[in-house]
């Protein structure tokens, strides 16, 4: 077997909320923490897509930010390629790592420089690494990228104002795409879009998949497009994951009661008429998150262990899942 | 719907946004009617002018922005060329209205009790203590747990549901025939959306109000809504029953904005795409606004454009639908 190509271990991220120091002292609150990410483990195939979905506040896009080293981790590590990106840190070979893995962010609108031309913008991370020889290269190589993601090589001399939001987030993968990385992290590419355009984003990074074999961690929270594109599915709630499998159990069978209660909250267009039943409640804040499982308030099999002891994630029933519920086989 | 007059008939509708670069049409000649308890869905891209729709039928076109023809009737009473003092009288009176984000759409320096009550004593005859009972009523009705002592609290104590639901329960207060909303659900998560939705749709029969229920989320207008207008560029091109439109649709539009939508039962490699983008509106293409991006483009479609007609169980703006109907 094969070493996976992202292996994460016990990844964790908290971030200091506290008022500042004078507050404290005057008003006597006290320090605050928000565990944004809290021990999440999991591993990635080469030339396969997992999935992280949840709701808003759910630690997602911080996971995916500590994947490419925009935050240091505040435990744990990530492995790339067998090589823990700490120790790459630390002996200054992370500019290597870096070109291996590329990120592509949710908002056209936002990640784009407004005052770039699109050659400079494709072009940057050509130059940054060293990747082209001269100005005319750099040309040439942005005009392919551009192609391969089905604009023109004439847009090279545009703004991005220039162009909708769907081709804005073409450019951001042809950027993403311009170093030849191995692995992309994908936070919510679509969210921002409307279905028609959606679906050619979609179908794109789907064929520079198969064409070049990348690994992609896919954010997301609509679960529709979660099952077109992945084939492992993390869910995430409170900044821990509660069930990992393969995205046909996931969907066939899901295990943990808030994967359930995410399926059954989805509007489905081909059962027009159907009737679903909400589940109640909604995620508890971050910053004084529940006892026990944190989703024990709202789960409608939860018992006073559920409250008290924190469920951790075991393989069972071919899943990976998070809740005592489903191993004393309540569920 | 002919044998029940229509609660609200849009005839026509024809919107403008005068600019220095010249007009820009946005609303062009839509046709909309909603019986009295119905739901209509309205979707579309960003873009095709489903907000502004809405905007035109509870009076609040921003400026420049105008009706330029066309006419809007509550109940058979004109309402699209009333004076400002007597729109805002129908407005919350008779057409409740709820808002994407329900941040904005409540003060933030008012309390919840108050908001609900100053509604409630502008438009019906009642005493202060009774409009705050009414209100209390009205939260417990929406679901909000501990309406008594809540009713005190600022918007900023709530939760994006729980403020949604104070803004439903806002809409409903002065019991209006017409709830315009939209993009109620579009703020929030798929769970809590799932709640709204459920409340929208039940509180909106227990009161007999309509729903016009504008979205951009096909899944949302499946499970919600009776009929659907699918709109494109500031036209209606295709108008039904919601099944219908869903599983039958007559316009390639409707068809491709469908299969563009993963499903959970399918199994597609890849999802039906749709080249292009909408047209922006300085640049609505001659003839049918979609033909650009359509697979089943004829060279009728560049020319002449197609006006809504029957297509089976819909109605469809499209030349594909005249021509075999034509044959037959």
């Amino acid at each position: 077997m094969t070493t996976p190509l992202v292996e994460v271990r016990d990844l964790a991220k908290t971030f200091d909320v506290s008022a500042p120091w004078l507050n404290r002292v005057v008003e006597r609150k006290p320090r605050q923490f928000v565990h944004a990410v809290d021990g999440v483990s999991f591993t990635i195939e080469r030339g396969k897509t997992l999935a992280l979905v949840g709701e808003s506040g759910c630690g997602k896009s911080t996971v995916a930010r500590l994947l490419v080293g925009l935050y240091a981790p505040t435990r744990g590590d990530v492995r790339f390629d067998g090589q823990a990106t700490d120790a790459a840190r630390q002996a200054g070979e992370l500019r290597t790592l870096r070109r291996r893995m590329q990120m592509i962010f949710q908002d056209p609108y936002a990640s784009l420089n407004p005052r770039w031309k699109v050659l400079d913008i494709i072009g940057e991370p050509l130059r940054e690494h060293g990747l082209v020889p001269g100005p005319e290269a750099l040309r040439a190589r942005v005009g392919e990228l551009l192609l391969q993601v089905g604009l023109a090589t004439a847009d090279c001399d545009k703004f991005p104002h220039q162009f909708s939001g769907g081709q804005r987030q073409r450019i951001s993968i042809a950027r993403a795409l311009a170093t030849q990385p191995e692995f992309l992290v994908c936070d919510e590419p679509t969210s921002a879009l409307d279905v028609s355009v959606q679906a050619q984003v979609l179908n794109i990074m789907k064929d520079l998949q198969r064409e070049r074999g990348l690994t992609y961690l896919f954010i997301s929270h609509n679960l529709a497009v979660v099952r077109h594109v992945a084939d492992q599915v993390g869910v995430m709630y409170l900044g821990r994951l509660v069930e990992v499998a393969a995205k046909a159990l996931l969907f066939s069978q899901p295990q943990h009661p808030y994967t359930r209660m995410l399926l059954d909250a989805i509007p489905d267009i081909h059962m027009s008429g159907r009737s679903r039943t909400p589940v109640q409640g909604e995620v508890p804040n971050p910053l004084n998150p529940p006892t026990g499982c944190a989703f024990h308030p709202r789960c409608p099999q939860a018992n006073a262990r559920c409250a008290a002891e924190r469920p951790a994630l075991l393989s069972f029933r071919g899943v990976q899942v998070a809740c005592h519920a489903v191993q004393e086989e309540r569920i | 719907m002919n044998e029940r007059k229509p609660l609200l008939e849009v005839r026509h509708l024809r919107v403008e946004f005068p600019t220095r670069r010249g007009t820009l049409l946005a609303l062009d000649d839509i046709n909309l009617d909603i019986a009295p308890g119905e739901i209509l869905g309205v979707v579309g891209e960003s873009g095709a002018g489903k907000s502004l729709t809405g905007a035109a039928i509870i009076g609040l076109l921003e400026p420049p922005g105008r009706i330029a023809s066309g006419e809007i009737r509550l109940d058979g009473l004109r309402i699209d060329n009333l004076p400002y003092e007597a729109m805002r009288k129908i407005r919350g009176r008779q057409i409740g209205a709820i808002f994407q984000d329900p941040l904005t759409s409540l003060n933030p320096l008012y309390t919840i009790g108050q908001q609900l009550t100053e509604t409630i004593l502008t438009h019906l005859p009642v005493s202060a203590a009774e409009a705050r009972q009414r209100a209390i009523e009205l939260l417990q009705e929406t679901g909000i747990p501990a309406a008594e002592q809540r009713i005190d609290q600022y918007p900023h104590q709530f939760s994006g549901g729980m403020r949604q639901r104070v803004v439903i329960a806002l809409a409903l207060a002065a019991e209006p025939k017409l709830i315009v909303a939209d993009e109620p659900t579009t703020a929030l998560d798929v769970s809590i959306q799932a709640q709204i939705i459920s409340l929208l749709k039940r509180l909106c029969k227990d009161h007999g109000a309509a729903v016009m229920l504008v979205t951009h989320d096909m899944g949302v207008i499946a499970e919600t809504c009776d009929r659907v207008a699918v709109l494109y560029a500031g036209r209606v091109v295709e108008i039904g029953p919601v099944a219908d439109v869903i599983h039958r649709p007559s316009h390639p539009y409707t068809a491709g904005l469908m299969g563009s939508i993963p499903a959970m039962d399918d199994s597609r490699e890849r999802l039906l795409q749709i080249d292009g983008a909408m047209p922006r509106l300085n640049a609505i293409p001659q003839g049918c606004a979609f033909n650009p991006r359509c697979p089943q483009l004829m060279d009728r479609c560049r020319q002449d454009r197609p006006e809504l007609r029957d297509a089976g169980a819909t109605q469809a703006a499209c030349w594909l639908v005249a021509e075999t109907k034509g044959a037959a």
